[in-house]
């Protein structure tokens, strides 16, 4: 046993005689990791403190140790395989040598970050009403002082102690047989935990919402669609507002600086029925800005009004101080969107500031001034690019202060057939009106999972990782992947760019001119975006494929 | 989040694609138009039609007669159904049935729901007097005879492996898709059944079909009938052809004869 391991154990015992006494000690002063740390977590990159990594989400890390030259000494640390049959969507939380995961779809582990052996495991069984869209997943956990922080598929937050795995307090977030749930990564912003729910399927309303991180109780509630007499409910008419969907299952960003929590809004409900819901359908497919201590709106950017494809705006918004040309510098977002353009905004106060398509569009033919998509709807039975699962989608891109690049994993030359359809809504049912058809009648074509075999060629589309430059849009070199691709990336800031895919490759790339550097089959796909943590000077890259997670470093 | 429904959907595809792959995937295969249900009258495929007439003929007629109207309340002639306004949602009627009624749930193939569905949609207009009717005894002859279709496809555990294979058939494609992919094999067929050819760095040439394929590698089965996986790193060429090495049976056969080896193909559910 190592010093380190000593003191783990000792803290462990330590912590669960003083169990009974734990709730008394303020979450937020507790030490561990305190909302100081969360805000500098940059200043200590062996740590991986957020589900992004950092406030800003630009998934980049500073540790230096793995270099071009050196990545193809990599050599497999350890493997942790969750005992689920849910793919791992999971971004770990490394803090000081621990290593916290959850194993789809809600139990949570603690693993020694060297061995990738487990000190706890917290096993929670969702309620029998939920009812997620997609798959019973979970993105990860948020920590604050000793605390850590889950949403589950049936729609309850919980607090978690890390030490012991035992559970603090859980609250009821929404109803899960009306089609709530909970997959995202909560996130902590000062002394309130944050979420967001899923449902956008099932004609919820959604909302991003508030809680005190010792009592669990709920400090504030923004609605993604505004109600009777707040600005932007006349984006609805009748009753469409209470059933429009726009959910938010994926994990936002804070800047310290504007004092603002940025927040990406899912797609209106029905999902392909826009004429049963007409008008813009404010906040969906929006990034909001709100206020984390009040949950008052600053501003809101849509990117799809009215949206017919599904093109919800989830993504992860990516918070960048650019360089200007001109010496200054701007206080950007960074957003590849789903619906198949990358936007630059200025995230003090929204405004657009540029934006440019990613890969091929047809149902806009561009973005006006103010950043709004000229429709260019095609006639039924045609094929509009990108797809219903989008250009690109949740998986974390990823941008390196070191190349002045944007990463993200995109899927090129993928349409669907869409097919609106009127639809009625019952409360706990899907909520569509209509479908998303293949491009090509009865073939297999990319959808949301897949198994051992590809046999689609570049008729259904393939996928890659591009790099853009911000300055100008345009792309800067491309790796092409026979299938497409649901991994996240991260960047180092020794210029190495770590992706997997759907064929269940690890990959190694060199974030300069994309290539191929390294690279590891892991049998299962990568659904998650892989991560980088160092422990007694060692740095250790970890990526999930299937229900495994994999924990590289360098040869000895 | 899009995730839902599609979730599902394509969990049916993979477990359709194992399916296939145990028996070795997919066939003939078609891009016509008709795989997807179509919303109006007149969009639907004349051999879908045709094979619905026949499905409705050997488990709807006992109930709801000859005509559709012989349950009380219920005309199947009018085409509208008020509880399934699409034909996704007759299809899962059908399947389904009704609780608390007389109205069964049926162990239909997709070929046979979409035939249904076609031949409901229509059967107030629909004009059976000069179509031909496949006899499936007939197909049968045919496929082992004159049609030499074992000589590339398997069905079960007889003819050869290079073709995809049939055994499940009516499961995975339509009438319509059957009857056109007979007369244009090229222009029915679907990307994951293209031949491919490879030529390895060494010079060695392969064609075959191909199994699975990723960025650095690729599976085939060979027209000998033999398993490769190659990286691509070590091939001099890998093409995937799009012209079909399945002769049309435009000329050669008879639309009787096609319209035999469909209704044959169409009583193959696998296992």
């Amino acid at each position: 046993m190592t010093g380190t391991m000593r003191a783990l154990a000792a803290g462990a015992a330590l912590l669960i005689l003083l169990l009974p006494f734990a709730a008394a000690t303020p979450v937020a002063q507790s030490g561990g990791v305190t909302f100081e740390r969360l805000l500098n977590a940059a200043d200590e990159p062996h740590n991986w403190l957020t589900y992004s990594g950092t406030y800003s989400s630009q998934r980049h890390t500073t540790l230096d140790q793995i270099t071009p030259d050196n990545v193809d000494q990599l050599e497999l640390q350890w493997v942790f395989q969750a005992q689920s049959l849910q793919p791992f969507q999971a971004t770990p939380i490394v803090v000081d040598g621990m290593m916290y995961i959850t194993e789809a779809p809600n139990n949570v582990l603690a693993l020694d970050a060297e061995r990738g052996r487990v000190f706890w495991r917290y096993e929670y069984t969702p309620s029998p009403d939920s009812r997620p869209c997609c798959g019973r997943i979970n993105r990860g956990l948020a920590i604050l002082g000793n605390t850590l922080f889950m949403g589950t598929i049936d729609a309850q937050l919980l607090a978690i102690d890390a030490t012991s795995g035992q559970p603090i307090w859980q609250t009821s977030v929404a109803e899960p047989a009306a089609g709530y749930a909970l997959t995202l990564a909560p996130l902590v912003v000062k002394d309130k935990v944050i979420v967001s729910v899923a449902g956008g399927e099932y004609g919820i309303r959604g909302f991003v919402s508030a809680y005190d991180v010792e009592t669990g109780e709920e400090e504030w509630r923004f609605y993604t669609i505004p109600g009777p007499g707040d600005p932007g409910h006349e984006t609805w008419q009748g009753d469409d507002w209470m059933t429009g969907g726009a959910s938010a299952w994926l994990t936002g960003s804070y800047d310290p600086d504007t004092d603002l929590l940025y927040w990406g809004i899912g797609n209106p409900g029905p999902d392909w029925n826009p004429a049963q819901r007409p008008g813009d359908n404010l906040y969906s497919d929006s990034v909001i800005a709100l206020d984390p201590d009040t949950g008052e709106l600053e501003w809101y950017f849509q990117f799809t009004p009215n949206d017919p494809y599904d093109y919800d705006a989830v993504q992860i918004p990516v918070l960048v101080d650019y360089p200007a040309q001109d010496g200054t510098t701007l206080k950007l977002m960074m957003w590849g969107n789903r619906n198949g353009f990358f936007y630059l905004l200025n995230r003090e106060n929204g405004q657009f500031v540029n934006g440019y398509p990613f890969i091929e569009v047809n149902w806009a033919e561009g973005l006006d001034d103010n950043g709004r998509p000229i429709f260019t709807p095609q006639p039924p039975g045609t094929t509009t690019y990108p797809g219903v699962q989008g250009g690109t989608n949740w998986y974390s891109p990823s941008y390196s202060p070191s190349t002045r690049l944007f990463y993200m994993s995109t899927w090129q030359g993928y349409g669907s057939n869409f097919v609106a359809e009127e639809q009625e809504y019952v409360e706990g049912r899907v909520f569509l009106g209509g479908r998303p058809g293949p491009m090509i009648p009865g073939a297999t074509v990319p959808a949301l999972t897949r198994g051992p075999i590809n046999t689609w060629t570049e008729a259904a589309g393939s996928g890659a990782v591009i790099a853009i430059d911000p300055a100008n849009g345009e792309e800067q070199w491309r790796f092409d992947m026979t299938d497409v691709t649901t991994s996240g990336i991260l960047t180092t800031s020794t210029d190495v760019l770590f992706t997997g895919n759907r064929e269940g490759y690890f990959h190694a790339l060199d974030a300069r001119d994309g290539e191929l550097l390294w690279r590891q089959s892991l049998g299962g796909m990568i659904v998650m975006g892989p991560m980088s943590y160092a422990i007694d000077g060692q740095q250790y890259v970890a990526a999930a494929a299937g229900n495994g997670l994999f924990v590289f470093a360098l040869r000895d | 989040m899009i995730q839902g429904i599609l979730g599902r959907r394509a969990a049916g595809a993979m477990a359709a694609a194992a399916v296939g792959l145990t028996v070795a995937v997919v066939a003939v295969v078609t891009g016509a138009p008709a795989v997807t249900a179509q919303q109006h009258a007149g969009e639907y495929m004349q051999e879908d039609i045709v094979f619905g007439m026949q499905v409705y003929q050997d488990n709807c007629v006992g109930c709801h007669g000859p005509d559709g109207d012989l349950v009380s309340g219920v005309n199947l002639r009018s085409g509208e159904f008020p509880s399934a306004q699409s034909d996704r949602e007759l299809q899962m009627l059908i399947a389904q049935g009704i609780p608390d009624t007389a109205m069964p749930p049926g162990d239909y193939t997709s070929s046979e729901l979409t035939g249904l569905v076609a031949y409901l949609r229509t059967m107030n207009t629909f004009d059976a007097g000069d179509v031909a009717i496949g006899d499936a005894a007939r197909g049968e002859a045919i496929y082992n005879g004159a049609g030499d279709c074992a000589s590339c496809h398997r069905i079960g555990n007889e003819g050869s492996r290079t073709a995809p294979n049939l055994s499940a058939i009516a499961r995975m494609r339509t009438a319509a898709n059957l009857a056109a992919a007979l007369v244009d094999p090229t222009g029915s067929m679907l990307p994951l059944n293209r031949p491919v050819r490879i030529v390895t760095n060494d010079g060695a040439t392969h064609s075959g079909r191909r199994l699975n394929e990723d960025t650095y590698t690729v599976q085939i089965i060979d027209d000998n009938e033999r398993l490769h996986s190659f990286d691509k790193a070590d091939l001099r060429e890998f093409t995937i052809l799009t012209e079909s090495t399945m002769p049309s049976y435009a000329e050669t056969l008879t639309d009787q004869e096609r319209a035999d080896v469909v209704a044959f193909l169409l009583t193959l559910r696998g296992m």
